[in-house]
Order: structure tokens, then C-alpha cells, then sequence
């Protein structure tokens, strides 16, 4: 764990005990169970993109591929009458199609991330509201499939079943990210693609990869809030939650940059994220400063860490300084 | 000084130098170097890299100040020029590369931070005045083109002559041209050489550095010859010819220095063969070049002459535009970098901290970057066997730094440079690329690097050199490919090698015979 990350940690944990102590609510099971579920939801989905971000990319669609993949799997589960398993493998597949798609057009035709992502925003979102003729997709009355619904909405030991996804998820990612070779293969792209390229790595697909990996999480992200929700009508759902995404991988110590952030750190700002939605409910805040709340905290957070930089190689410096006249002296 | 024309040499120079020394660490740039400058003169200045010249440049720009001597311009002495002070008397500089915004027009570019506003709190540019004010400029370097186009779409003489209104528009005394015609066809250029002689028909002084001897013979009224820091001599305008810049360029006969290889040895097989490849740079241009195990071949040409697009090409950077490559006689299909570095084709790039080394990984993690799965077991990384590897290529080299977990930013250039070597020579190389390995590293460094190229080729790796130090291409190779705008201009064997043969394959022109 990086300094970084334990700063974010305390923070975590100081918000908390301030919350904790004004309504004690914050500590119910129920209250803990719903964060948990939460954080486990937003937590796969930003894993996804911090993958992206890693790489110096951006990918602003997830919000829209979370409604056109869970539409399709209501639908798929619902209407269509595919076995669930099928259903859930084929999303994951078509997730792993967008992100070959959106790799392909950045690494291949030399597209900015920004501006293709954005595009793919605006059509995902299209499809799905066209998909179902702007109208809700849900599970008729009485339908049930409990094994898909225990492993998604379920909870074991009073714990969420989609928070143990996302320890599991993490865990994999972990390592993916900080111990195996394309996981060095990023950091190495983020931090100077050319020098990268030059040492003969294949970074157009260590990036399209990003990608697939970020698009193959979003599918799987999708399933659980469709489950979650059991409802969607595609026009608002998932809507932000590539800010989310974003949000979380910034206050968790990405550079959107590239090259800098770690596993635990993104986690750590989905939590926070979640915590402080929390927060803004418990306080008795109006729902209606959401927003605004959890943009001003990534604001001061992001400040805050980037004077505290400042700060170090500022006294760094100085310190430099004062050997360099020491050593001047003693010549 | 012998003026052929009287009435310069009547008047009180403009500028002049006296004296001038300026030392960097380990390297005495310029030296006790002297000239002046009378208004309405055309300077040429010439003298091989390194000869001197950026130095010349940058102590004339303010940008930094000389060890000792004196700079006195327009009649007043200063101790320290800087930037304001040289920009303030008069001296502008158009640039090799050019400091423009493309993506504005001729106009904004040339008043830009300077344009004329209208009346009001608004501050709006007033464009009718913006134009009225451009089009004098314009007209005086000669432009086809008017004040409203944008730059990119501009020819690169065209961009030239923006930059030289841009330095009228500053009332200029002395333009200083650096390489202007080094990227232009040949037509362009005689556009560009017209607009000099307009300068000086309006008593502008202009030194014009070029590489490209004959423009110098056609405009220049005085050539100032630079070698080694020092002033090589100077021509008047009677006695400026090619033969006697060559000569003045390269002065004394090496020294035999360092000779790095010894006579008689047998040339092994071709390792890399390019037949009739051509660069994105120079896409009319065939390149065929063949590269011996077992030798350096050194590759010589002028900065721009399309020595470093060659090795882009052979290290699969970038495709080439027609024509095959051979390894040991099999074609060789090379779709990038990765494919390169899988058939043992490595390339010590010429900008080490852009595209040499990752500043911020560790040596270790810089050395087996490119050979990352061998250090890996079941995909994951093992940081004792990256470890291991860079310890032998530290010992090897004699890298120092504290450790092989030390991040590459903070070591020294030669240091970083010796990473970029460890991080192929732990991958059993069959050609070795380098390109300017040696620039921006201190004496004892380079003398090690030499040593290691030697061992490469005896150990019968095909090494292929590209430098600019005229010294090192003659002590260090086998045989020497000189290259000219985009193409082999001519490959030298050990018994013709000397400086003036390779400037004279450089500039174009055929080589002596023994």
C-alpha cells in the first residue's frame, strides 16, 4: 500500500466516524449491506476504466454500454427465454466486442480516446432507448431466477454477494496489474509510449487489450446493476457512471496522464465515492446537492494531494540547496 | 580583412565579437573566437558539427553568456547579453526549426503578443490596421502570398519568409539565419537566397548558416570559417569558394587516433542488407546499404541528411515505402519495433530520454523491459530475475548508481546511455543500431562506449554507427556509408578515409581517390 493510499484510507475512515457519530444509522447492517452492494457495483465498473486510464486513454461510455448491455440481458433472460448462463457469457462477449472496437479505432486508426469514446457514449445510449422503443425493460411478475439472483442480488453471511465479486475481481486485477508482465507493459505505456514502443513492445495491443479488459468488467458491471435494479429504462439508467468511474480512479491516485495509480487506490475511491452518497443521505442533505457534494470533495482532494507535492519537492530543493553549500563549503 | 566591397568595409561594425571563450563541462566550445559584423554584410558561417556554431548562436541570442571576451553591438559593450538585450538591439533569428503557430494566419503570426488593438475595453484586434501594418513586410521579403493565409499552408520557404518579416517587424539589424535551407527543395531555396540579398540592399547584416556550401558561395560577402571553437580563418568575398571552406573546415590532418580496429581483418557476411528502402522523409529516394558482421560501419551525413529515418526503418519505427530487407540473406519483414527486436535487431535511439530509456522505472525494470517474458514465470514478473540480469549489465558496463532499483532519471547521461546498451546486450544481439551514441556524454564514457562497439563486432554483431562527430565516424569504423539528402552518398573503405572525403560525400560531391 502506497502513502497515497493510506492517506485515502484515514480519510475513509475519519469521514466515516464523523458520520458514525452524528446518525449512528451510518452503522446499521442494512445501511452497511446497501453500501457494500454499492461499492461492489461501481467498484468492478472502475477497475474497468482505471485499465484505460493507465494506459493515458479515457473511456466515457460505460455509463451507456451499463444500459445497453443490462437492457439486452433483461431482455435476453426475460423475453427471449435464454438460459441465464448463456445470456451472461454473451454479454460479457459483446462488452469484449465494444472495447476491441474502441482499441481498434484509437491504437489502429489513431483516434483520440476522448473523442471516440464520446461518440460511443452517445450511439450506446441510442441503441438502447431504440432497443426498447424508449420503454422499460424488466422481468414480467412472478419470474425468477435464483441462482443468477443469489450470485448477483444475493447476500451470504449478511455480506453482498457483488462486494465478494469485487474482492475477487480486485484480487485477479492485483495482480494482472502490479505483478504480471502486461501489467509492466502498461505502467511502461502510460509513463512514455514511444520510449515503450522502442523497446519493443507492441503497444497497440497492450492498449487494445485496455480496452477489452475495461469494456469485458463494464459487461460484467452491467449484469449486476440490471440484477440490482431489475428494471432499466435506458434513457437515464447508468447515466454518470462513467464519472463515477472516473472519479473513483482519480481520487484513488490515477493520473489521467497515465502511467500512475494503483489497484487498491481506485478501490479506495470507489468507497469513498459511495460514502459519501451515503453521507449526503444520512446528513439529511438534500438529495438535490449529490453532486455537487462528491465534486467538491474530489476537488479539495485532488488539490490537496497535488499541494502536498508541491510542498515535498519544494522542500526537497531546499534541502538540495543547503548540501550542495555545505559540500561547497567543505571543498 | 580583405573587403572587396569598400564601402562596407568603411563603416563601423555592427556587432563584434572579441575574445569570446565559453566552456561546458569537459568541452571548451568556443575559444578565444573573434568577428565582426558591418551593416549591409552577408555572413556566411560554416564549420562542421560541433564545430562550435549553436554555441556561437546561443551566446549571440542571450541565451547564455560567455566565460570571458567581449560582445559589443550597435557601438555599446555587454558584459552579459541576454535575451531582452539582443532582442532589444536589433538581432532576430530565424530558426532550423521554425517557432511558428500553424494553425494561425501569416498575420497573427507575425505580430503575435504584439497586435494592434481597437479602441474600448473589449480589447479586439484591430485586423484592417493588423493587415495595413503586414503588408509592407510582406512585400519586402518578397511573399506570393497574403497576410490572411494560414501558416499551414504555407511551403517551408514560405514559413522562412514569415519568419524573416516577422524580424523585420521588430526593426532588425541582424537577421540570423540557422540552417534555413537545410529542409528545402532546391527551387525553394533560390526564393530564400533572393530575400537575403533584399535584406542587404536595405543595410541589414545577415550571417546565414548553412551546410550547403554553394548557397553560401552565392550570397555571402565574407565566410568566417569555425573549427573546434576556434576561428578556422576567414574568406573574402573574391576568395570564397568550395575548396577552400573544405579545407579551412577540416584544417589539420587527424591525428591517428584511436585506431579501434585492426588492419587486415576479413570483412564477414552481410548481416543486414536494405536494398532500395525508402523513408517517409525522403520517399523518392532509394537507400541500399549493406552492414557486416563483424564491423562498425559508421554512417556519416549532415544533420537532416536522413541518417536517423534509415535506422527508424531498419528497426521497424517506421514501414518503409518500397524495396526489401534481408537478415543473413532471409527477407526480413519488419511490421514494427517488437518484430525487429525478436530477429536481434536493436536501436540506441538518438533521444535517450524521450525514446532510449522510461525515466521513471528502475535500471532493472529499463533493462528487461524488452525481454520481459524471459524474466517472468506464468506471466508474472520476477523481480530476482530482473535483478539478476541488470546486476551483470551494471558489473559489465560499470553503470554506476547505487543500485539497480535507482529510477534512470536520475542518473547522468552516460549512465543512462549505458542502460539503453545493458537493456540489449542481455538479449544476445545479431545488429546493433546506434545513433549518436555518444552525444551529450563525457569523455570516459565515450571511450567506453567505443570499446563496446569494438567488442560487439568482434564478438561479430553487425554494427551500424550514426554519427555527426567527424573525429569519432573516422577513429572508430570499419568502413563509413556517408549519406546526402536521403541517400548513400558514398561508402568509404579504411584507405580512404579522411574528413575531407566524407564532408565532400556529405555535401554531394564525389570523393578523392586514394
Amino acid at each position: 500500500m502506497t502513502k497515497k493510499d493510506l492517506g485515502l484510507l484515514i480519510l475513509i475512515l475519519v469521514v466515516g466516524a464523523i458520520v458514525a457519530i452524528i446518525n449512528p444509522r451510518f452503522l446499521l447492517p442494512i445501511n452497511l449491506a446497501n453500501t457494500s452492494n454499492l461499492i461492489g457495483l461501481f467498484g468492478i465498473l472502475s477497475i474497468g476504466q482505471a485499465f484505460v486510464i493507465i494506459t493515458g486513454g479515457i473511456e466515457l461510455s460505460v455509463g451507456s454500454v451499463v444500459a445497453l448491455l443490462g437492457t439486452l440481458f433483461i431482455d435476453f433472460i426475460a423475453v427471449r427465454g435464454v438460459g441465464w448462463p448463456i445470456a451472461f457469457a454473451l454479454i460479457l462477449v459483446l462488452g469484449a466486442i465494444i472495447g476491441l472496437a474502441h482499441g481498434w479505432l484509437i491504437t489502429r486508426l489513431k483516434l483520440q480516446p476522448f473523442v471516440v469514446t464520446l461518440c460511443g457514449l452517445l450511439i450506446y445510449r441510442g441503441v438502447a432507448r431504440f432497443y426498447t422503443a424508449d420503454g422499460t425493460a424488466g422481468f414480467a411478475f412472478g419470474q425468477n431466477f435464483p441462482t443468477l439472483e443469489f450470485l448477483t442480488a444475493g447476500r451470504s453471511y449478511g455480506v453482498p454477494n457483488s462486494f465478494f465479486a469485487l474482492v475477487v475481481i480486485a484480487i485477479v486485477m492485483w495482480v494482472v496489474l502490479h505483478r504480471s508482465v502486461f501489467g509492466r507493459y502498461l505502467y511502461a505505456i502510460g509513463k512514455n509510449e514511444e520510449a515503450a514502443k522502442y523497446s519493443g513492445i507492441r503497444t497497440g495491443r497492450v492498449v487494445m487489450a485496455a480496452y477489452v479488459i475495461c469494456g469485458v468488467l463494464t459487461a460484467l458491471s452491467a449484469i449486476y446493476f440490471a440484477m440490482y435494479t431489475r428494471s432499466i429504462s435506458p434513457a437515464s439508467h447508468g447515466q454518470f457512471y462513467e464519472l463515477y468511474a472516473i472519479a473513483a480512479a482519480v481520487l484513488g491516485g490515477f493520473s489521467l496522464r497515465g502511467g500512475e495509480g494503483s489497484l487498491i487506490g481506485v478501490i479506495l475511491g470507489t468507497v469513498l465515492l459511495q460514502e459519501l452518497q451515503n453521507l449526503v443521505n444520512l446528513l439529511g442533505i438534500p438529495s438535490s446537492l449529490n453532486f455537487a457534494v462528491m465534486g467538491g470533495v474530489i476537488l479539495i482532494g485532488v488539490l490537496v494531494d497535488q499541494q502536498w507535492g508541491v510542498f515535498r519537492a519544494r522542500r526537497r530543493m531546499v534541502d538540495a540547496a543547503r548540501k550542495g553549500a555545505v559540500g561547497a563549503a567543505a571543498e | 580583412m580583405n573587403y572587396s566591397d569598400t564601402s562596407i568595409a568603411a563603416t563601423t561594425p555592427f556587432l563584434s565579437l572579441e575574445n569570446v571563450r565559453k566552456t561546458y563541462p569537459g568541452v571548451v566550445a568556443l575559444d578565444g573566437f573573434s568577428m565582426e559584423v558591418r551593416p549591409g554584410e552577408v555572413i556566411g558561417l560554416v564549420g562542421e558539427n560541433g564545430a562550435g556554431k549553436s554555441t556561437l548562436m546561443k551566446i549571440l541570442g542571450g541565451v547564455t553568456t560567455p566565460d570571458t571576451g567581449t560582445i559589443t553591438v550597435d557601438g555599446i559593450a555587454h558584459k552579459d547579453l541576454t535575451v531582452e538585450g539582443s532582442l532589444g538591439s536589433g538581432i532576430a533569428f530565424v530558426h532550423q526549426e521554425l517557432n511558428l503557430f500553424d494553425n494561425l494566419d501569416v498575420a497573427a503570426n507575425i505580430f503575435f503578443g504584439r497586435e494592434p488593438l481597437r479602441a474600448g475595453p473589449l480589447r479586439l484586434v484591430d485586423r484592417a490596421k493588423l493587415r495595413e501594418m503586414v503588408a509592407p513586410l510582406l512585400k519586402r521579403v518578397g511573399a506570393n502570398f497574403s497576410a490572411d493565409t494560414q501558416v499551414a499552408d504555407l511551403s517551408l520557404a514560405q514559413q522562412q519568409m514569415v519568419e524573416i518579416a516577422k524580424a523585420l517587424s521588430i526593426k532588425a539589424r541582424l537577421v540570423i539565419l540557422d540552417e534555413p535551407t537545410s529542409s528545402l527543395p532546391i527551387a525553394e531555396t533560390d526564393k530564400l537566397l533572393d530575400v537575403i540579398k533584399a535584406l542587404k540592399a536595405d543595410g541589414i547584416s545577415v550571417i546565414f548558416i548553412s551546410h550547403r556550401l554553394h548557397e553560401i558561395e552565392r550570397v555571402a560577402d565574407r565566410v568566417i570559417v569555425l573549427r573546434d571553437g576556434m576561428l578556422a580563418g576567414t574568406l573574402g568575398k573574391r576568395d570564397i569558394n568550395h575548396d577552400q571552406m573544405v579545407k579551412l573546415m577540416i584544417g589539420r590532418m587527424l591525428k591517428e587516433r584511436e585506431k579501434a580496429s585492426e588492419a587486415g581483418r576479413a570483412p564477414g557476411a552481410v548481416a543486414l542488407s536494405a536494398k532500395a528502402v525508402r523513408t517517409p522523409t525522403y520517399p523518392s529516394r532509394p537507400v541500399d546499404l549493406d552492414v557486416r558482421r563483424g564491423e562498425i560501419l559508421g554512417l556519416a551525413g549532415l544533420v537532416g541528411s536522413g541518417r536517423t529515418e534509415l535506422a527508424r526503418v531498419l528497426f521497424g519505427i517506421d514501414a518503409s515505402l518500397g524495396g526489401t530487407l534481408e537478415l543473413n540473406g532471409k527477407p526480413l519483414a519488419l511490421a514494427s519495433a517488437a518484430d525487429a527486436v525478436a530477429q536481434g535487431i536493436f536501436l540506441v535511439p538518438e533521444d535517450r530520454k524521450l525514446t532510449g530509456i522510461l525515466l521513471d522505472l528502475s535500471i532493472a525494470q529499463n533493462i528487461s523491459l524488452p525481454n520481459l517474458p524471459a524474466h517472468a514465470k506464468r506471466a508474472l514478473v520476477s523481480n530476482s530475475a530482473e535483478v539478476v540480469t541488470a546486476e551483470k549489465q551494471k558489473k559489465n558496463l560499470g553503470i554506476k548508481a547505487p543500485s539497480v532499483q535507482t529510477r534512470t532519471g536520475t542518473l547522468s547521461g552516460g549512465n543512462q546511455q549505458k542502460v539503453v546498451l545493458g537493456k540489449w546486450l542481455a538479449m544476445n544481439p545479431k545488429v546493433m543500431i546506434l545513433d549518436e551514441p555518444t552525444r551529450g556524454i563525457d569523455i570516459g564514457a565515450k571511450a567506453e562506449i567505443y570499446g563496446l562497439m569494438r567488442a560487439l563486432a568482434d564478438a561479430g554483431v553487425a554494427v551500424l554507427m550514426i554519427s555527426s562527430d567527424m573525429e569519432e565516424v573516422i577513429g572508430v569504423s570499419d568502413r563509413i556509408a556517408v549519406m546526402h539528402e536521403g541517400q548513400i552518398s558514398g561508402i568509404l573503405d579504411k584507405d580512404q578515409f579522411s574528413q575531407e572525403n566524407v564532408l565532400l560525400l556529405a555535401v554531394g560531391k564525389p570523393a578523392n581517390r586514394p
